[in-house]
């Protein structure tokens, strides 16, 4: 699979959303979000490396960039990813089809150039 | 559009036959994909493929062979975009993928279906989101650690 190309639109577009990712603690919190769902900052700092207030600063950063929400429930908050689901899907099956195209027009010179200049 | 599968059809100007070698033969597919396969297609046979792409020759993938129907049909599964360093994608949900071919008059119509995307997890579609470009994302880091310093 080849890696598809990016525009400078999309580029300036996802710019924020990079900087907020910018960083090992921020990537493996949203990593630990992806994969265990909302959770509090109890259970985020518990094996991380940091102090819970480092956490605090992170999460804080990923919220502005509207990667992570925060619900109060109790006296914690819960922490899950602000991602829109099926939107993300869709990316994703786009980047995809991008490579099939890619890869069906090397097919195409692959099998048609033999038939052209045998 | 579905979410569960991707669906391509081209118009080949060469005969089935040429087409089907190009697809089934495993020398001959590693050539036009860009991997270098090891094995062959045969009905449950298993094939390893490593990427030939430049910055992701690390890569290797594991086909599973499930219909090969010569000039008509062949289809495998695998996991898709399963390029993240480190990771055993073994447990995960693999995807089919299906070739069919038909003659027409130009040439041949080659269909190609990919299905199954509905159930690879939400956590591979967000990593394969972010790895959209290595170099991009890597120089947003880049840019990233410059404006916050």
């Amino acid at each position: 699979m080849s890696r598809p190309s990016t525009g400078a639109t999309s580029l300036a577009h996802a710019a924020p959303l990079f900087a907020a990712l910018g960083d090992q603690t921020r990537l493996a919190l949203v990593d630990r979000l992806c994969a265990g769902g909302p959770q509090s900052i109890t259970r985020l700092t518990n094996g991380a490396a940091v102090t819970r207030q480092a956490i605090t600063k992170h999460l804080g950063i990923l919220a502005d960039a509207g990667l992570v929400h925060a619900t109060p429930r109790g006296r914690e908050r819960i922490w899950e990813i602000d991602t829109d689901r099926l939107a993300e899907a869709h990316h994703y099956l786009d980047q995809i089809s991008r490579q099939w195209d890619q890869a069906l027009e090397r097919l195409r010179l692959f099998v048609e150039a033999e038939e052209i200049s045998p | 559009m579905s979410t569960d599968r991707i669906e391509k059809s081209i118009v080949l100007q060469a005969p089935r036959s040429r087409v089907w070698r190009a697809i089934a033969g495993a020398a001959e597919f590693g050539a036009w994909f860009g991997v270098t396969l090891e094995g062959d297609f045969a009905p449950g046979a298993r094939l390893t493929a490593q990427l030939t792409s430049p910055g992701y020759e690390h890569v290797t993938m594991e086909i599973t062979t499930e219909r090969v129907e010569p000039e008509h049909l062949l289809s495998y599964r695998w996991h898709p975009y399963a390029i993240e360093p480190g990771v055993d994608y073994a447990n995960e949900p693999t995807t089919l993928v299906e070739f069919h071919l038909a003659e027409v008059p130009e040439g041949t119509r080659l269909t190609v279906i990919e299905s199954g995307f509905d159930h690879i997890p939400p956590v591979r579609r967000a990593l394969a989101f972010r790895m959209n470009d290595q170099g991009w994302a890597e120089q947003l880091t880049n840019i990233a650690r410059y404006v916050s310093s």
